[in-house]
């Protein structure tokens, strides 16, 4: 994990690090254990295609749990994730890149929080943002 | 617009609470679902990790409000919403988690769902019916620990 982002040095229009996932779909069986979806077209392709999809498809929840991870990756370890969504707009496939972004829009103190809202969303191999959506974190302020 | 498919028993559900759900948040729950999205801090594997940075215990990764207890014969809570609509196929339009407070590996909490809004649209897919709702989510101890907003589409 990178070294400690403080409140101080996050100015809005910046982006964090991305975060680069590639579902096999032995991963996704993994989450539909880990979660409780069992929903087959995540699983079973002859299930999928059934639906009327080309084949099976990554779950959205864990698309957000990307999310999740790329958020808590940026504050870790001081900071914390306060909120965090999206919505689950494009559909995203098994062994297709999806790369996790976000971008600052606005710091502010609430309290003795110092927080920062961000927009977040995945992105498909064509640059299509497959699922928007929206963060606020705390982080640590300096002195 | 079509006729609404929302019926008056339907609306008559906007705001009203279900019937209480119980997780567990466990150690090896945590570790799983750490495990399935692929995180790399320590925190979410390893108590002492969690403890050298001030958690009570293995911490429960973003999104993960524990695993549901089931019982043998009790039917899950999209069954009874696919029961309620007049749509046969249902999709997940999304789902925001708000944090209160830590969740960590040990923790028993209590949820409640109920359905905050109706919304029906002429989507590309034809049309549809968007149910919104909020789960509350409460520590043993009564604390409220975090919030889950979520919308499903049926259509």
């Amino acid at each position: 994990m990178a070294e400690q982002v403080y409140w101080d040095d996050v100015n809005v229009g910046d982006e964090i690090p991305t975060l680069q996932k590639n579902c096999s779909t032995q991963q996704l069986v993994v989450w539909a254990g880990a979660s409780g979806d069992f929903y087959q077209i995540h699983y079973d392709q002859a299930f999928a295609k059934e639906t009327g999809l080309d084949t099976i498809i990554v779950h959205g929840a864990l698309k957000n749990a990307f999310l999740g991870q790329l958020l808590h990756d940026w504050v870790a370890p001081r900071g914390a994730v306060r909120k965090f969504g999206c919505t689950y707009r494009g559909m995203d496939y098994p062994n297709q890149d999806i790369v996790c972004k976000g971008v600052v829009m606005k710091k502010y103190i609430d309290g003795s929080n110092h927080l920062v809202d961000l927009e977040i969303w995945t992105e498909n191999p064509s640059g299509q943002k497959t699922s928007p959506g929206t963060g606020t974190v705390t982080l640590p302020a300096r002195g | 617009m079509a006729e609404s498919v929302v019926s008056d028993d339907m609306r008559a559900h906007i705001g009203v609470e279900g019937s209480e759900s119980i997780s567990e948040v466990t150690s090896t729950g945590c570790r799983l679902f750490a495990h399935a999205v692929g995180h790399t801090d320590p925190i979410f594997y390893d108590r002492e990790a969690a403890r050298s940075r001030g958690f009570r215990d293995v911490v429960a990764p973003p999104g993960f409000l524990g695993s549901a207890v089931f019982r043998p014969g009790e039917r899950i809570d999209t069954d009874r919403l696919m029961a309620r609509s007049p749509y046969r196929r249902i999709l997940n339009g999304g789902t925001t988690f708000e944090y209160f407070e830590p969740i960590c590996a040990g923790d028993v909490v209590r949820s409640r769902s109920k359905v905050t809004e109706y919304q029906e649209r002429q989507g590309s897919i034809g049309p549809m019916l968007i149910t919104f709702r909020e789960t509350s989510y409460v520590r043993e101890d009564g604390t409220l620990v975090a919030k889950m907003y979520g919308n499903l589409i049926n259509y």
